[in-house]
């Protein structure tokens, strides 16, 4: 067979799919060692290069990496930015979440599908454009947005949305529309070119002025368990969501006698709302890879990796700059800051689309080059993770607090916010508010005071934590944001009373269906029923019974699913029931002497009257009278 | 001091196989026990067309697929004090709903048609036409089990239950003292 250079591809007729040389896969897996841990990077190398992965690809890949091609295919199946058709030269993905929606999200797409012919979904025949949906991308703050290939496009209008499509048809390039002189720019100047920080208060830990490695620098002067024992005195918890103690997770790992530690940063956040990390990343990588040293030296691990999500690819140039800029400055690698035996580097993990591998099992297992799926627990990460080693795995501003910690001592950070909740915490707003964008407070602030601050007085209802959050109505606006009363990982979503509650609470059901991993039937399949009730409910065609099923369900999909996403898909519903319940009781329909009004007879024959072209002897008047 | 009056009972089966019917008769010997408690209303076991009076219990075999199955249910509600959903099909809709899994056509009922009588690979049908006697009830758009059209009181799972639970659940109802099902009696694997 003969077979191609890419070039010859592009410019090629579009009547069949492009042969791949296999040579170039081949050479792709040997970038990679032939690792079969890397598979999701091979995997991705030959998406972004080829545009899909063909099942030729994967026996080649499968060969290679001495795995069957089932394997590889399970992968490559597996997540939402690798595929298995060809995708187009440009892949527009727009970001699917209810703020895009509300933020007209609809007139976007019609915008984009006029421009380039197609629908969304679909790829235009001559292999241009592939125009497709993506949920929530972390730029909620500046919604409707757009990923197109690698680069982000906020604040979107339909007009905009034509001028982009104009100027890709005319040749250009995602990075040469946003600027004439992409290439010239420095990393950060490309991602802040793409993307508005949108910081709005800055908070004494991490948005205000930060000395370098200061608490690197103290970390060094320290034992091991004195660090430990300083982050757990500070009152740290995880600023991901679940909130445990980062002192103890660390310590845990550092007592577990192995070769090898690892130390994982989780940026991979993708609950719906959330984009502190993305800030973060942008602004403070520095800290970041501080606070992984820090935590590296703690526990002795001398390999970190940051599992950056898929779809900030925008800011990975910027982190790789960081990571090589502290190597020559030897605050990575061999020896750090000259002390002997303190060794420690990372690698940057891209993920491809996946919200589950933000839960520390799956993004342990993206990492390993496995498809995203969570791990049975116990043993915890922090005993077995990662290739079964010992593992810590923190969110981005947890490792960001750490570093601050050192620099400025335990007490400095446990006198900030509340008894269980200390310190600071980052918020991410959004939604029908003044002033979308990065809040740092410490703990303890009240809605009201939040929504003050941002501008949200108007609001109906607020959306603490994402989607696997909590619900809140007015009557709980004096509740406040610690991890004891609304534990939030920094979503905080604002609605106004013009929104409907019961079409918000199904959008969620939505996602997660879509991102369920499927390994266990509580959440693969309850939450489709959940979702069917809900969609029920809207249309006016639920029993008062169904309160209960929702209910029902819901409980069992909580007792029942293995990790936390099926522990906490439900709440969107159990939080509005209980926060909502008028909404809920407004749209049922009693039954009338046992006959169910849900049950519309008209509807249910109307189909069978056109096709038999006649009308009913029990139902239609002009029989029965 | 008179006797006590029998319980009235009436069945119907509406999109099913009549297998639960034949469930029922599998009380065998016990019947007899069973009728000094009870009279059978309208029912196919009866041929009785039309219920003579309100009955106590009524007992549907079948979900419903066409108009007279919602009509027959209704009338079912409306005259008896406790409604029984018997099998698969009444309670989910069981075999016939197989054709709710046409999703994905604009016009599924017509396509569930032309493949059962035009278009199938096995079909011998030298008219060519879709039954559409005036006499035939109008189907539904899908195939409802019965507890989206009117409420049930008590569903006794299986295809088709046994004649066991189904002597049991009206034994204990009859005698005012039902309690759920012996798990023996509904678990299938």
């Amino acid at each position: 067979m003969a077979t191609n250079t890419p070039d010859e591809q592009m410019t090629g007729p579009a009547v069949s799919v492009p042969s791949i040389p296999v040579e170039e896969i081949v050479s792709i897996c040997q970038t990679y060692g032939n690792d079969r841990h890397r598979m999701l990077d091979i995997l991705r190398d030959v998406q972004d290069r080829f545009r899909w992965i063909s099942p030729k690809v994967m026996e080649t890949v499968a060969s290679q990496t001495c795995l069957s091609r089932i394997e590889v295919e399970g992968v490559a199946s597996f997540y939402s930015f690798l595929s298995q058709t060809p995708k187009g030269r440009v892949t527009i993905r727009l970001c699917d979440d209810i703020i895009d929606r509300f933020a007209g999200l609809a007139a976007i797409a019609e915008a984009f599908e006029e421009e380039l012919g197609i629908k969304v979904g679909e790829t235009s025949p001559d292999e241009s454009f592939s125009l497709e949906y993506t949920p929530c991308i972390g730029m909620c703050d500046q919604a409707p947005a757009a990923m197109v290939n690698d680069v982000v496009v906020t604040k979107l209008t339909p007009d905009l949305a034509r001028q982009w499509a104009q100027s890709l048809k005319a040749g250009k390039s995602p990075e040469e529309i946003v600027s004439d002189r992409f290439a010239d720019l420095s990393p950060h100047a490309r991602a802040t070119a793409q993307v508005d920080n949108n910081i709005r208060h800055a908070g004494a830990v991490l948005l205000g002025p930060v000395p370098d490695d200061a608490g690197l620098k103290t970390a060094l002067g320290l034992t091991p368990v004195q660090i430990m024992d300083m982050i757990e005195a500070s009152g740290l918890r995880g600023c991901g969501g679940a909130g445990f103690t980062t002192g103890r997770k660390w310590k845990f790992a550092a007592a577990e006698k192995a070769e090898k530690h690892f130390v994982l940063c989780n940026a991979d956040e993708g609950e719906p709302g959330t984009f502190k990390d993305r800030v973060l990343l942008t602004e403070r990588p520095h800290l970041l890879v501080e606070g992984m040293t820090i935590a590296a030296r703690a526990v002795g691990a001398r390999e970190g990796i940051i599992y950056l999500r898929g779809e900030y690819v925008y800011l990975r140039d910027l982190i790789e700059e960081v990571l090589a800029d502290r190597r020559a400055r030897g605050l990575l690698g061999e020896a750090i800051l000259g002390v002997e035996g303190f060794d420690f580097d990372l690698r940057v993990q891209m993920g491809a689309g996946a919200y589950i591998c933000g839960e520390e099992g799956a993004l342990i297992s993206s990492c390993e080059g496995l498809p995203g799926e969570p791990k049975t627990r116990p043993p915890f990460p922090v005993n077995r993770g990662y290739l079964g080693y010992p593992t810590v795995v923190n969110n981005v501003e947890t490792f960001c607090h750490a570093a601050r910690i050192l620099d400025r001592g335990a007490q400095w950070f446990f006198d900030m916010g509340e008894e269980g909740s200390h310190g600071t915490k980052l918020f991410s707003v959004s939604g029908d508010c003044l002033n979308p964008g990065l809040y740092e407070f410490p703990y303890g602030l009240t809605i009201n005071e939040l929504l003050e601050m941002v501008g949200g007085e108007d609001a109906a209802a607020v959306q603490v934590g994402g989607p696997s959050g909590t619900m809140i109505a007015r009557d709980s606006f004096h509740r406040r944001l610690t991890f004891d009363d609304l534990a939030t990982g920094g979503a905080i979503i604002v609605f106004s009373g013009e929104r409907n509650v019961l079409e918000i609470v199904e959008y969620y059901m939505s996602f997660f269906v879509h991102e369920s991993c499927g390994y266990c039937t509580p959440c693969r399949v309850g939450n489709v029923f959940l979702q069917k009730a809900i969609g029920k409910f809207r249309k006016g065609l639920a029993n008062p019974e169904d309160i209960d099923y929702l209910k029902d369900l819901s409980g069992t999909i909580i007792e029942t699913s293995r990790c936390g996403l099926g522990m906490t898909s439900p709440n969107p519903i159990l939080t509005t029931l209980k926060n909502f319940p008028l909404v809920y009781s407004a749209m049922v329909k009693p039954s009338k002497d046992g006959i169910r009004a849900t049950f519309d007879i008209q509807s249910a024959i109307d189909g069978a009257r056109h096709l038999a072209k006649r009308r009913s002897y029990i139902y239609d008047e002009d029989f029965s009278k | 001091m008179a006797e006590l009056r029998k319980a009235r009972i009436a069945t119907a089966s509406l999109a099913g196989c009549f297998g639960c019917h034949m469930a029922i008769l599998d009380i065998d010997e016990r019947l007899m026990e069973l009728m000094k408690l009870v009279e059978v209303d309208r029912s196919p076991l009866t041929d009785i067309k039309r219920f003579t009076k309100r009955c106590d219990i009524g007992i549907i075999e079948g979900g419903c697929c066409n108009e007279e199955n919602v009509h027959v249910l209704r009338d079912f509600r409306r005259n008896c004090d406790v409604l029984i959903s018997i099998g698969q099909c009444a309670i989910m809709g069981g075999l016939p709903a197989m054709r709710n899994a046409i999703m994905h056509s604009d016009a599924p009922l017509r396509e569930c048609l032309e493949e059962a009588y035009i278009t199938g690979r096995y079909i011998r049908n030298t008219t060519h036409d879709i039954p559409n006697d005036p006499a035939l009830p109008l189907l539904l758009d899908e195939v409802y089990p019965c507890s989206d059209v009117v409420e049930i009181d008590y569903q006794i799972p299986g295809c088709a239950p046994t004649g066991d639970v189904i002597y049991e659940t009206l034994a204990g109802l009859l005698a005012g003292k039902f309690h759920g099902f012996d798990r023996m009696h509904i678990k299938f694997d």
